[in-house]
């Protein structure tokens, strides 16, 4: 899947491995939100975008 | 065979997409233009497919397609930035992450999924990163072989600020600012306590500053304030922002608000509320901070590069009065600013940076005066457009068959104190009206400026207009030696064209100030004698040229003034209906498409069934 290649080599170039878990654990929230929730839609807050 | 390049700018704000066909820009456009929504976030179809068809190119023409900026690395700050503040945060966590974990982690797809729309064959995807993004949109297109580059803005993945060097087809970045410590972000707090839009209202700060009395007791006592509790400036231009103060890594707003009005003594203003003197101070002290910090990163850039010329881009490059002190400061021989310098100028910068990096492509003799053509880069409509407006609205016309007689009538209404709308030739590129979707009056007229602000933009009353100049006469009333064909310097008009102010002056009310006739050319003579000056050009904008020139001929002053052609919280029109709309809208006289000049008073009514004022959130 070319989203796990792509984040497999991001983290591998930024040596930021332990960011894993918290991927692993909001992906599984992911999947709970895409189920539940209609359109995400982002705040309007400069910084979290 | 040619190669082409789409560069494209999406899902934060002012979405863009930006074609370069054997690394000459060809078309670049923002999508709120077409959609009519400011500030358009969404993925910018409609400017793709306008880019493309402008360069007459489809999907499967395009060797690579660039996005502005890295999704990863942004995600990357924004959880080391939740997982640092912990357990602070939480609610901004929540908002935010839906947002990524559905739709922004998954860029790639979802970029190919809209690009589908277009084609069916994606080229390679390059992702360089914002604030390479910003440099490359600053120094590719510049006049300059060798230059320093700047880029300072809220923030990107990371960077907030960078310096580079711009060599040949190599960009080098040498320094970076990391978020939260940002200058861009620092003005948006500023902007939001004074009760501004953040990332729409920054340029009202900047218009507010000038009203604040310099060297006044709480000017100085506002400024000194920021300085010992709100930020620690270095001497090489980095800053340090005291996060006790600001709210923006982990909250929803950008600041705390109890603790800014413990420390200033000043409540956070609320939004369309009455302006006082303690905010147009505080704006003063704000804006003179920026100014503090610009010229120190100036300097510091100037020493590690050795360059003589500057580039710049980012947003808070478009604070055009710290960039008019700037040239005047003469650390640099030149300095260069793109004229789309915020996010939506990241599609033009994407673009160059896949071509002239990603692709390793050479880049021989810099254009002359630049490579973004005036900012011209949008589209044009021809006479059938104009046809089927007036079909549609039994709209009546007068319809000219030599272009020089339309703009004698036009300079003739101008003088009489009309005001026009102008709408000719391609739509402009980044922030500003330049001249082929404005609205103008005559600078000379005492009651323009109000006319303009209240009847015509429907906007506040203490917004100040800019001129357009002839390139030829712009010695005549400003002091700038320097081209500024993008509007993005300020400069102060000549001592010969003031007038006395009273010495009371700054004592003045708010408005008494605004309403006191400064010099011969009152609607574009800020409060402070200042103007943010657009220099016209022949060989640039004929047309435009022709028009000022026809009002020089007629009134003895080569200078008009131009806004946008919009109102309050809408884009700047993009069609001929936009136009005619917003002419309807309005109190403006006339309205000029091409060799088409409609009159205001021959139009049948305008029945809306909508109330068109919701229509346009205010910005």
């Amino acid at each position: 899947m070319e989203f796990l290649r792509d984040l497999w080599g991001f983290l591998k170039v930024r040596k930021k491995f332990w960011l894993i878990p918290i991927i692993l654990t909001l992906l599984l929230f992911g999947t709970l939100i895409v189920l539940t929730s209609g359109t995400a839609v982002a705040p309007f807050i400069y910084t979290i975008f | 065979m040619v190669e082409a390049l789409l560069g494209l700018s999406a899902y934060y704000h002012d979405s863009a997409a930006a074609l370069l066909v054997d690394g000459k820009l060809v078309a670049a456009a923002h999508e709120e233009r077409f959609t009519r929504k400011k500030h358009d976030s969404s993925f910018p179809l409609h400017a793709a497919r306008y880019v493309l068809e402008e360069g007459g190119l489809s999907m499967q023409d395009l060797s690579a397609i660039a996005f502005y900026d890295k999704p990863y690395l942004k995600f990357e700050r924004l959880l080391e930035t939740y997982h640092g503040l912990a357990p602070q945060g939480l609610r901004s966590f929540l908002s935010a992450m839906p947002v990524w974990i559905k739709e922004k982690l998954f860029m790639r797809k979802m970029l190919k999924d809209e690009l589908k729309k277009i084609g069916s064959d994606t080229p390679q995807m390059l992702f360089p990163e914002h604030h390479l993004s910003h440099a490359a949109s600053a120094f590719y297109p510049s006049p300059f072989e060798e230059a320093a580059i700047l880029t300072i803005d809220g923030v990107g993945e990371w960077a907030t600020t960078t310096i580079g060097r711009g060599r040949g087809n190599t960009i080098e970045m040498l320094r970076e600012l990391d978020f939260p410590h940002s200058l861009g972000l620092l003005y948006s707090a500023f902007t939001y306590y004074c009760g501004f839009k953040v990332n729409s209202g920054e340029y009202k700060l900047m218009g507010l500053a000038p009203y604040g009395i310099p060297g006044s007791e709480q000017t100085l006592k506002y400024k000194q304030l920021i300085l010992d509790h709100l930020v620690d400036i270095r001497e090489d231009g980095s800053l340090l922002l005291n996060m006790d103060y600001f709210n923006f890594a982990a909250g929803l707003t950008m600041c705390h608000d109890a603790e800014w009005e413990a420390l200033f003594g000043l409540p956070k203003r609320s939004p369309e509320s009455d302006l006082t003197q303690p905010y147009m101070n505080l704006a003063l002290a704000a804006q003179q901070v920026t100014e503090d910090v610009i010229f120190l990163l100036a300097e510091t850039a100037k020493n590690i590069t050795g360059c003589n010329n500057l580039t710049m881009a980012g947003g808070v490059a478009l604070n055009c009065v710290a960039n008019g002190k700037l040239l005047r400061r003469g650390i640099f021989n030149d300095m260069w600013i793109q004229p789309a310098a915020g996010d939506a100028g990241g599609a033009v910068g994407a673009a160059y940076a896949a071509w002239h990096i990603g692709k390793d492509r050479p880049r021989n003799n810099p254009a002359r005066p630049d490579a973004m053509q005036g900012s011209y880069l949008g589209p044009r409509f021809e006479s059938d457009a104009v046809q089927r407006l007036s079909k549609k609205y039994r709209a009546k016309y007068s319809l000219y068959d030599d272009f020089s007689a339309l703009c004698t009538d036009v300079a003739k209404l101008l003088a009489d104190g009309a005001v026009i709308g102008w709408f000719q030739g391609r739509m402009e590129y980044g922030p500003r009206a330049l001249g082929n979707r404005s609205i103008l009056g005559d600078p000379c007229s005492p009651d323009m400026q109000k006319k303009l602000n209240l009847k015509i933009k429907y906007r506040e009353g203490f917004r100040p207009f800019a001129p357009a100049v002839l390139e030829e006469d712009i010695g005549e009333y400003f002091s700038l030696d320097r081209p500024s064909p993008y509007m993005l310097l300020v400069a102060p008009v000549l001592e010969s064209h003031r007038k006395q102010v009273p010495d009371n002056y700054d004592q003045l009310q708010m408005y008494d100030r605004l309403y006191h006739q400064r010099s011969d050319v009152p609607a574009i003579t800020h409060i402070d004698f200042s103007a943010r000056i657009q220099r016209i050009s022949r060989s640039t904008n004929e047309p435009f040229w022709k028009l000022i020139n026809a009002f020089k001929e007629r009134t003895g002053y080569g200078l008009i003034v131009n806004t946008s052609f919009n109102v309050r919280g809408e884009p700047i029109v993009c069609s001929p209906a936009d136009a005619y709309r917003c002419f309807m809208r309005t109190e403006m006289d006339y309205l000029a498409v091409g060799n088409y000049l409609f009159k205001k008073e021959d139009q049948p009514d305008w029945e809306e069934k909508e109330n068109w004022r919701e229509e346009f959130q205010l910005d």
